[in-house]
């Protein structure tokens, strides 16, 4: 382990020592680059933007609800908003985020390779990422759209005059950034594995990106189609989803939500990793039930295509459909249930420490407790029925998409940070900022649960009064959450400027990608290593020279 | 809503189904709160208890458990097959259709509901109905999708162009309960609701036989203008409207598809109303339904009285000629405005 032995060298200067980042300084070396790290980097940034102009319009949506009129917004840009905020955190950044930035980056180090099998294609999926986000970007900034990213017919077909078959287009284009993303992941899981690295000992961050990946290429065609389908009938007048010309407005909800749940899956089980990493690393522990937790995000990934109907309990199809429907999504609960006790699990008897990623994957349990346990509400169809469509619907995946992906992204991009760029970030401020995030999440989203089952629909620039006092609150709670956003960008861009060097493996964990250089080298590895160490293992086997670490800390405590 | 009910920031309840409804809401807030304590007490008791005390400590291994792993599996099954049957349960009741109804007939178009009950009375944005009488709804929409929702009786249905969809209730209280449209559906979907009101027996009939009300009416023609007949939802709102503008045409020129001019009187707007299609001012497309049968000539009355007071007229009697003098200034901003 000619790797572990330079883990406590101290200072490494990295004069001799050139990593990705400085393999090459002109735009050219990153426009063509091949590097699986410098694509990730690419997305960080692309999907940054996209997060930052989602949150944009999510400040204009709370502000407009703060009074009961619709006076900040007219009804027209209001519906403008909603939709464009729906489409770009969808498929702009919930979708790509984790997988693109950090599976990018972390799945071929943690498998030990030297990249994703198919680099070209990385980069190409990354450049139709861009196609797709600026066609998308050009659509807004014609007009935009207006039908919800859901583009229920027949309204965005017939009715709609904004424009729909550009942000179609957009989307379209962009799936296949995801279904290049999943089959590269998938293959290189498959063939690159270092040797010693069976598939029991990949870190279930690789495990949560590989059933992702299944869904990508499985689910995302089927998105394509329903869009392609759109275009035909918006352009041809024949009739599919259009009643009055012969077609069937449901068909349209069927073929979205057979990929648009999934897509859920697509979102959260990336996430799931993630805080699979953080639960284990740093309370420096072997996760508890590790196959439990692997094989559940294999059966989250398979369940999640058989519930889509839930989406549709009220929208006309059958009684017994919706029974069925109900059935499913219950069972699809367990394994997420699973995962929640056995990370809980994991903590006990732990050496349990206090640092930023582990207040966000707190966090994350907490918010997904409460997104996982109203899912039941909402599957619970009889209960469905009055609460579809309203608040409490808002709420429930708000709590699964921010409390769930963007805490685990957090989480994440906090963890990998040091790895990513060789620099350690500011531990005061993001402690500060993880739990401004939970507190201002919290306020936000849980007022709209009572609102929800007080009947408020959801799409409304304007409500009756009665629902003033719970929108003031969660119209405050989003300014709280805005500022635990706003933080992070401030305190990583500055670590880079005036951050402390983070040397190869500054909390010392055992993983591969923690046996290489901050930041890593372009192959990664200066030698293929070879893995003879069980996934999580913080004791003597893992090779890892704790007393000499101990040693090094006492004399330079870490902040 | 109208009277507090006992559970403060708790909707009244006022269908045969709606306490099921709520049982179950209850049941699955104490399943929730259940688990949400148990793994949030041990999450915090480990988060404390197991700190780090040592920079690089190395707990003791500890792989899982089987016998833990299959009982966190069942448990959590088993009360969630409760969950899924008591929702099945209350979902039968709401979405089968009893066979002794009443039955009254809705449909939905951009952005108002139109009911039409069994014997002839229609209503626009307003549901009048008996307590204690199972009422059936059969639905449908002229344009996209829309979604009946009474929150007060704990259900709701979409509205689906091209079929019927239907959607019953029993109501037990009476009073006036709020009506939403649910699915989003466009510009004003959020002005697409209006009330419904339950009355006693005696008082639905008084109601069925036709009402009479002492405002004035330009009053009069407000509430029919904004609420009972929705107008507002297409004549008012800003410059993105799809109805034409009535601020200040009265007694105007106004300028029609086809390049005629018609001078805006009360015989002008009566026939807008009654008959939309023949005379559409130029700019607008000819959506609007027409009102004929929907409302009596006292209700045309009150609303030209509405609409003349837009424009700054007294009311009551027509004066065609004061207007007509400076006419000549304003018709052509007008007719600009109306081409938008």
């Amino acid at each position: 382990m000619e790797n572990v032995d330079s883990i406590n060298t101290g200072e490494d200067k990295g004069e001799e020592q050139v990593n990705y980042l400085t393999n090459g300084f002109s735009i050219k070396s990153w426009l063509l680059t091949k590097d699986h790290k410098r694509i990730a980097i690419m997305y960080l940034i692309s999907v940054s933007v996209f997060f930052v102009l989602g949150g944009i319009y999510a400040g204009l949506i709370r502000l407009e609800l703060l009074t009961p009129a619709s006076d900040l917004l007219e009804s027209g840009s209001y519906n403008k908003v909603f939709t464009q905020h729906g489409v770009i955190m969808v498929f702009f950044y919930l979708i790509p985020a984790i997988p693109a930035v950090l599976g990018n980056f972390l799945l071929p180090i943690m498998i030990g390779a030297k990249d994703l099998a198919f680099p070209r294609i990385n980069l190409l999926s990354l450049y139709i990422y861009w196609v797709g986000g600026g066609l998308t970007l050009f659509a807004l900034m014609q007009g935009g759209v207006d039908t919800g990213w859901t583009f229920y017919t027949p309204y965005s077909t017939t009715f709609s005059n904004s424009f729909v078959m550009l942000v179609g287009l957009g989307v379209f284009i962009n799936g296949f950034s995801s279904i290049l993303t999943g089959l590269n992941f998938i293959v290189t899981t498959h063939t690159m594995r270092a040797p010693g690295m069976t598939w029991f000992r990949l870190p279930l961050f690789v495990w949560a990106h590989y059933a992702t990946s299944l869904v990508m290429i499985l689910g995302t065609p089927v998105v394509a189609i329903t869009i392609l389908l759109l275009a035909v009938e918006r352009l041809t007048q024949t009739g599919i989803f259009d009643p009055a010309l012969g077609g069937d407005p449901i068909l349209f909800q069927h073929l979205f939500w057979f990929y648009s749940h999934p897509a859920v899956y697509i979102m959260i089980l990336p996430s799931m990793g993630v805080i699979s990493e953080l639960i284990s690393n740093f309370s420096r522990k072997k996760i508890f039930g590790y196959e439990f937790i692997a094989f559940s995000s294999i059966a989250i990934a398979v369940f999640g295509f058989l519930v889509w109907g839930h989406h549709m309990f009220v929208s006309g199809q059958s009684i017994y459909a919706g029974l069925v429907f109900s059935f499913l999504t219950m069972v699809v609960a367990v394994p997420s249930a699973i995962k929640v006790f056995n990370w809980t699990a994991t903590m006990y008897k732990g050496s349990i420490s206090y640092d930023t990623p582990m207040l966000y994957a707190i966090g994350f349990l907490g918010l997904f407790l409460i997104g996982g346990l109203t899912g039941l509400f909402l599957g619970s169809v009889g209960l469905t029925v009055h609460v579809t469509d309203t608040y409490f619907v808002v709420a429930h995946f708000h709590y699964v998409m921010v409390g769930g992906t963007v805490l685990g992204y957090l989480g994440g991009i906090h963890y990998w940070w040091p790895k990513m760029t060789g620099k350690m970030y500011s531990e005061f401020w993001g402690r500060i900022s993880a739990m401004l995030v939970f507190i201002g999440f919290n306020l936000t989203f849980f007022p709209q649960f009572i609102l929800g089952y007080q009947g408020m629909p959801r799409r409304y620039a304007a409500y009756p009064e009665e629902f003033q006092v719970l929108n003031i609150f969660s119209t405050a709670g989003a300014s709280v959450l805005g500022i635990g956003m706003i933080l992070p960008v401030i305190y990583l861009v500055g670590s880079l400027i005036n951050g402390k060097s983070a040397g190869p493996n500054p909390w010392l964990l055992p993983g591969l990608e923690w046996r290489t250089a901050s930041p890593p080298p372009t192959f990664n590895f200066e030698k293929t290593p070879v893995v003879t160490w069980e996934a999580y293992s913080f004791g003597e086997d893992s090779g890892l020279d704790i007393d000499e670490a101990r040693r090094e800390s006492r004399v330079s405590p870490t902040a | 809503m109208q009277d507090t009910s006992w559970v403060p920031l708790f909707p009244e309840g006022a269908s045969s189904f709606a306490w099921e409804v709520d049982a179950l809401y209850f049941y699955l807030i104490a399943v929730s709160a259940f688990f949400a304590i148990i793994v949030v007490a041990a999450v915090f008791y480990f988060f404390i208890k197991y700190r780090e005390r040592e920079k690089f400590a190395t707990p003791p291994e500890i792989h899982g458990s089987i016998p833990l792993e299959l009982f966190w599996s069942f448990v959590p099954f088993v009360i969630s097959m409760t969950i899924f049957l008591g929702g099945a349960i209350v979902y039968y009741n709401q979405y089968t259709i009893p066979e002794d109804t009443m039955e009254i007939f809705v449909v939905g178009k951009q952005w108002m509901w139109k009911v039409q009950h069994g014997t002839g009375q229609r209503e626009i944005n307003e549901l009048h109905v008996p307590v204690g009488r199972k009422v059936k709804l059969t639905m449908t929409t002229e344009d996209v999708l829309h979604d009946f929702y009474i929150p007060a009786f704990r259900t709701k249905a979409d509205v689906v162009p091209g079929r019927y969809t239907s959607l019953w209730f029993e109501a037990t209280k009476p009073g006036k309960y709020r009506l939403f449209c649910a699915e989003y559906c466009g510009l004003n979907h959020a002005g697409m609701g209006g009330w419904v009101y339950v009355m006693e027996q005696r008082d639905f009939d008084n109601w069925l036989s036709g009402n009479l009300s002492n405002q004035t009416p330009v009053q009069q023609g407000q509430d029919l203008f904004t609420n009972k007949l929705g107008c507002a939802s297409c004549h008012a709102g800003g410059q993105n409207q799809r109805g034409a503008i009535l601020e200040g045409i009265f007694g105007k020129e106004v300028k029609l598809v086809g390049g005629q001019t018609v001078i805006a009187d009360e015989e002008y707007i009566r026939n807008s109303i009654l008959n939309p299609a023949g005379q559409v001012v130029e700019g607008y497309q000819p959506i609007m339904p027409t009102f004929k049968g929907q409302v009596t000539e006292e209700q045309l009355v009150a609303l030209v009285a509405y609409i003349k007071s837009l424009s700054g007229q007294s009311g009551t009697t027509a004066a065609p000629m004061t207007p007509a003098a400076d006419g000549t200034t304003a018709a052509p901003a007008n007719a600009a405005g109306a081409g938008k």
